[in-house]
């Protein structure tokens, strides 16, 4: 009996990663907690490396976070996300590059479906044309901003101005991961490699410098939950679910955190906060909190962009820190200012960790 | 009424429980598994029964209002089953039979509705600044309210397009695009199904 094995799968989507021509979908949860990572991603793309990308105002959500909640159908999701596929082929682009990892697993569930059960699409076709007079084309390829970012990860250090490191090489950064539960656990063929080991944010952390710190609960949840989070009553479920990864990596004392998926950076960020207030358990050095970073995030510092255009001031955990340990050349004075110079106060500090 | 033939109208019911042989590695990775009442393994054996009364008890109990729909079950089930997946059309049939009201975790689905439904109606996006006031979000502590009070400065400082339309972060969406989402969310019944969430669990 011939063998079939899962393992490598993902390899087929690693190599079919576009290289250009793409048409950008935002997130509902990245735009609202890290703007300054959707226009770092835009601006490595376009400025750095010249890509073209198509930024089109008419998109909306993909109302991923409505399905997974349990108050959008089926139909409603395959249609909402057909109109940004009519909107695609509209403007030429076949190449749809997705912020989100949510909806990276809307877009790859819908075309799953799509294809193992083709009266949906017919469907979707049909709701589509009547509720907007719009047909779509299949997307040649969906691949997820980090797909992008490790992609283009050595064009990025040929450019750098900072390595991953402590002090001008001294030492690697250590820094844990978090993929995110839908980047790859619905679709593990797509996704860079793949369930098991994920290697979508080890190789870039690896290629600027850094060290993978390993941790026990690297692959559970952080706890969002949709519902379990919406719903202030249910928020039990989410908090406890992160403090289970901070209790799992603290001992391992890394320098920071890299998350994939906006809502789980968000929430590794922020419940450390929580956590604080609740239980006056705090992590990281001296309880100031472990800091917790997007990848564009982290490809932003390695090309040495100012900390405040990243948007690193929204961050709950202070991340001067880390750019003392880094040796960065930053202003703090600019922290709270506004783009026309204006200063703006200071967020209020808290009893536990942060700040 | 036998409520099967309802489940089996939905592709993630079929798809997602063809035969569980109760080997209990969804539960072992599962989130909700380790902080609430809920067990997946136990849930799939209690649909595999396909016993009517059973299937209305587990409808109207707070039981399937737990999972926190991360799929870490679908990674890892030998059988290719996905727990995850048959919630999901538990909670469709649960919600447009309106036994849903019968749980408490089940009338939670108005405050849903009342915040992700009406920004996704409204704005375009399940979430916006606007709508993440802290009060109702004390959480999210005071760097966010930090943002929140000067959201209009703060999202512009990182080039967001707030309260304008055009390309960018959190930007207005036009009015048509808007008029299209809602046409189909008309056309496609999702207006009357979160409709019927409000009538039922007010009514």
């Amino acid at each position: 009996m011939e063998k079939i094995s899962k393992a490598g799968t993902w390899k087929s989507y690693q190599e079919s990663i576009p290289d250009d021509h793409f048409y950008y979908v935002r997130s509902c949860i990245r735009q609202t907690f890290f703007p300054g990572s959707e226009a770092t991603l835009l601006r490595i793309l376009k400025q750095e490396l010249g890509k073209d990308v198509l930024d089109d105002p008419r998109h909306t959500s993909c109302s991923g976070i409505g399905y997974h909640s349990d108050i959008v159908p089926l139909p409603t999701i395959m249609t909402v996300v057909a109109r940004q596929f009519a909107l695609m082929s509209e403007t030429g682009y076949k190449n749809l590059l997705v912020s989100c990892v949510t909806s990276f697993g809307i877009y790859n569930e819908i075309l799953h479906m799509w294809e193992h059960h083709p009266e949906t699409l017919e469907q979707t076709r049909d709701f589509l044309w009547k509720a907007t007079r719009r047909e779509f084309e299949i997307p040649q390829h969906v691949v997820h901003t980090s797909d992008i970012v490790h992609r283009f990860r050595k064009e990025i250090l040929s450019r750098a101005k900072y390595g991953l490191v402590q002090k001008a090489g001294e030492k690697s950064l250590r820094i844990a991961e978090h993929v995110g539960c839908h980047y790859a656990k619905i679709f593990p063929d797509k996704g860079v490699g793949g369930a098991e080991f994920p290697r979508v944010l080890t190789d870039m952390i690896e290629c600027w410098g850094g060290e993978v710190v390993d941790y026990p609960e690297r692959r559970h949840c952080c706890g969002f939950g949709f519902r379990q989070y919406i719903i202030r009553e249910n928020r039990g479920y989410s908090v406890a679910n992160t403090s289970k990864k901070l209790e799992s990596l603290a001992p391992f004392k890394p320098d920071l955190i890299v998350a994939n998926c906006p809502g789980c950076a968000m929430f590794m960020d922020k419940w450390q906060y929580t956590i604080g207030e609740m239980e006056g358990r705090t992590y990281g050095p001296e309880g100031r909190g472990i800091p917790v970073l997007t990848y564009e995030e982290l490809a932003g510092l390695v090309l040495g962009y100012d900390p405040w255009d990243l948007g690193l001031q929204m961050h709950q955990v202070d991340m001067e820190p880390i750019l003392k340990k880094m040796s960065y050349d930053y202003s703090p004075d600019q922290k709270y200012l506004s783009a026309e110079g204006k200063y703006l106060g200071k967020p209020v500090v808290p009893d536990y960790c942060c700040l | 009424m036998n409520y099967y033939e309802l489940l089996e109208q939905d592709i993630r019911y079929t798809d997602g429980l063809t035969a569980c042989m109760s080997c209990g590695i969804c539960t072992s990775v599962c989130p909700a598994a380790e902080f609430t009442d809920y067990e997946p393994r136990k849930l799939m054996i209690r649909i595999q029964k396909r016993n009517a009364d059973e299937l209305e008890r587990l409808l109207k109990s707070d039981y399937i209002w737990n999972c926190g729909q991360c799929m870490s079950c679908k990674t890892r089930c030998p059988r290719g089953n996905t727990p995850g997946m048959v919630i999901q059309a538990l909670r469709r049939v649960a919600q447009i039979t309106g036994l849903f009201v019968h749980s408490e975790k089940g009338r939670q689905q108005l405050m849903v509705k009342k915040s992700i439904g009406e920004n996704l109606l409204s704005m375009g996006f399940c979430v916006h600044p606007d709508r993440l006031h802290p009060e109702t979000h004390p959480e999210q502590g005071p760097v966010w309210e930090w943002v929140y009070e000067n959201r209009k400065e703060v999202y512009e400082r990182l080039g967001a397009n707030i309260y304008h339309e055009g390309a960018g972060a959190v930007r207005d969406i036009d009015a048509q695009s808007m008029e299209e989402l809602r046409s189909i969310f008309r056309e496609t019944g999702g207006d009357l199904f979160m409709q019927k969430i409000e009538y039922d669990t007010t009514e």
